[in-house]
């Protein structure tokens, strides 16, 4: 584990995504302490009040500290992108891995399936899905999870299917293992190593399609300040106020790329020909 | 390309239609908004209720309701909009005309775009353009579309003012107009397309690039722009096809938020409107094409894939 850290620290995208990481998880934690001003404080006298001394990345339509509710908001906005996303690696991976566990008609079936679930785009399945579960960060979370398992389980499935002709599995078999204790047991934890690093890329998705339902109103609900939440109240005061708009979208665009920096080090450190 | 393997397509095409229209209809049928008080409002009595329920066939078991809309949805009947009064089905293929022309757009200026950068970046590998290309590509997968389009409108709409912020015109009635309200939404649904194709392009050309044919090329004493342009290119381009169908389905994602920002009529906009209201009908129709268009997308692509390549045998 040490080691596996060590190399990825030698990337210099696994560097820089870890060191975002870091921040961000620090500002997830410690977000409310961290904020210079009250989120919710409203100050008529200083709407609209660029960035400066007051301020530091300005005030909004109601005077509230900007740079204050981006740190709080971190909260509401990547742990429910980290949950959705691992959510949906566990129901894909467990169904990627019984599929190639299965072998044969069954993954045949399960598979097409599959395929099929997945030619409804990702942010359409969400959207139905939470309008049928409610508006709702919980229901968003769930509804980006269901989106996501049907590609896990495919990038799952495709390296089960070479864990499943490994020695130890058919050992197994051979043993009378039951069914669920090879699929658990044997085949999950080898697994592994390609799903964390696809997973690690998804975030950043999840964290994009999160920020995009609550931006149409349908994910974190107000007064949460949520990012694509702040991005959808900014839109109106554009004119006047421009820093409310970026400072958001830059918040969302920096985690998306540290998980994908992340995802890719991760990669690169975990390439035995990478070795050097 | 054998017949077998054609007809084998068209199966999994129905197969996936099916499979797409049981999910659409299990989801928005459990919705918990019950769809005759949608339609008469809260305080309708209890006998206009259950007079509409009857109608609307909504006392039937599950499995009836979904073979009746089944059996019409495939004549192209998706039932009267709850909000207008209006046959879905009609409103909806005319909404995908318009989306599929910004989806045309938005792919052909990617590919204009992405595939030089991506030859180039592989060309250069480990140069400055690479880098560039890199840091490109990293900055476009990190901006959800509402953020880049409401960024690009701030720019080029408000500061600027070069375009129209919002809105649609029809290519048939005024061509200028068109592109100039297209141009936005086109821009912005190709950032996300962009980066991650022209990723994909550097990769490809790259593995290319180090194969045998291209190494015997070069021995042979051929110029390197014969080895690029004649034996390296249409390799790397041809995986290339399969990308730009699977990025077809977050295409269609993205014209969702794209076309709510743009207020652009498409079939994105319809949906969100219908989820908005509540309108069953034109949810289900809205999924139910949309994921339908990206399914022939991919087959189409396949089939384009194994024709281009002769050297892949189905059987």
């Amino acid at each position: 584990m040490t080691d596996l850290l060590r190399r990825l620290v030698r990337t210099p995208q696994g560097a820089i995504g870890l060191l975002l990481l870091l921040v961000l998880a620090a500002v997830c934690l410690f977000g409310p302490w961290l904020a210079p001003q009250d989120p919710e404080k409203i100050d008529f006298l200083g709407r609209f009040r660029p960035a400066g001394a007051e301020n530091w990345f300005g005030a909004d339509q109601l005077g509230r500290d900007v740079l204050s509710r981006l740190l709080v908001g971190a909260r509401s906005t990547i742990p429910m992108a980290l949950a959705a996303t691992l959510l949906g690696t566990v129901i894909g991976s467990v169904v990627g891995t019984a599929s190639a566990y299965l072998g044969g008609r069954w993954d045949e079936a399960i598979m097409r399936t599959i395929d099929a679930v997945m030619a409804v785009p990702g942010l359409l399945l969400a959207l139905l899905l939470v309008s049928t579960l409610g508006n709702g960060a919980t229901n968003a979370m769930v509804a980006i999870a269901v989106a996501f398992a049907p590609g896990m389980a495919r990038v799952t499935r495709s390296v089960a299917l070479n864990v499943r002709n490994q020695d130890y599995v058919k050992a197994a078999i051979v043993r009378g293992e039951r069914g669920s204790w090879i699929v658990f047991r044997e085949m999950l934890p080898n697994v592994m190593a390609p799903v964390v690093i696809e997973t690690t890329i998804r975030v950043s998705f999840a964290v994009m399609l999160f920020a995009t339902l609550s931006f149409l109103g349908l994910g974190a609900q107000p007064p949460a300040s949520e990012w694509g939440l702040m991005v959808a109240d900014a839109r109106q005061y554009v004119h006047q106020a421009p820093w409310i708009l970026i400072a958001p979208s830059i918040a969302i665009a920096v985690t998306a790329i540290a998980f994908n920096l992340l995802g890719d080090g991760l990669r690169d450190a975990m390439n035995p020909r990478n070795e050097r | 390309m054998s017949l077998s393997w054609i007809l084998r397509r068209l199966l999994l095409i129905v197969y996936t239609v099916f499979v797409v229209s049981v999910l659409v209809f299990g989801i928005t049928q459990v919705l918990p908004a019950d769809a005759a008080v949608t339609l008469l409002g809260e305080n309708a009595t209890a006998d206009a209720l259950a007079a509409i329920r009857d109608r609307l066939g909504l006392g039937a078991p599950i499995w009836m309701q979904y073979l009746r809309w089944v059996g019409h949805a495939v004549t192209g009947d998706f039932g009267l909009s709850m909000r207008t009064g209006q046959p879905v089905g009609p409103e909806m293929v005319a909404a995908l005309g318009r989306s599929l022309l910004l989806a045309f757009a938005a792919i052909a200026l990617m590919l204009v775009i992405a595939v030089p950068l991506g030859v180039v970046a592989a060309v250069r590998q480990g140069k400055l353009a690479d880098t560039l290309t890199s840091l490109v590509s990293y900055l476009g997968v990190a901006f959800p579309e509402f953020v880049t389009a409401t960024l690009f409108a701030m720019l080029l709409a408000d500061t600027l003012q070069w375009l129209p912020a919002t809105g649609y015109v029809s290519p048939f009635e005024d061509v200028w107009g068109a592109v100039q309200h297209l141009a936005l939404p086109v821009l912005t649904a190709s950032v996300i397309l962009v980066a991650h194709v022209s990723r994909m392009v550097r990769s490809e050309t790259l593995d290319v690039l180090h194969s045998d044919y291209v190494r015997a090329a070069r021995l042979k004493g051929l110029p390197e722009r014969t080895v690029l342009m004649r034996h390296a290119l249409r390799n790397a381009l041809l995986p290339v096809v399969t990308i730009v169908a699977l990025d077809v389905g977050y295409l269609l994602g993205g014209i969702i938020v794209i076309e709510e920002i743009f207020a652009i009529p498409g079939i994105g906009r319809q949906l969100m409107v219908a989820i908005t209201a509540r309108d069953l009908p034109s949810i289900q129709a809205g999924a139910l094409i949309m994921s339908a268009t990206y399914a022939v997308a991919n087959t189409l692509a396949d089939v384009a894939y194994a024709f281009l390549d002769k050297r892949i045998r189905y059987d």
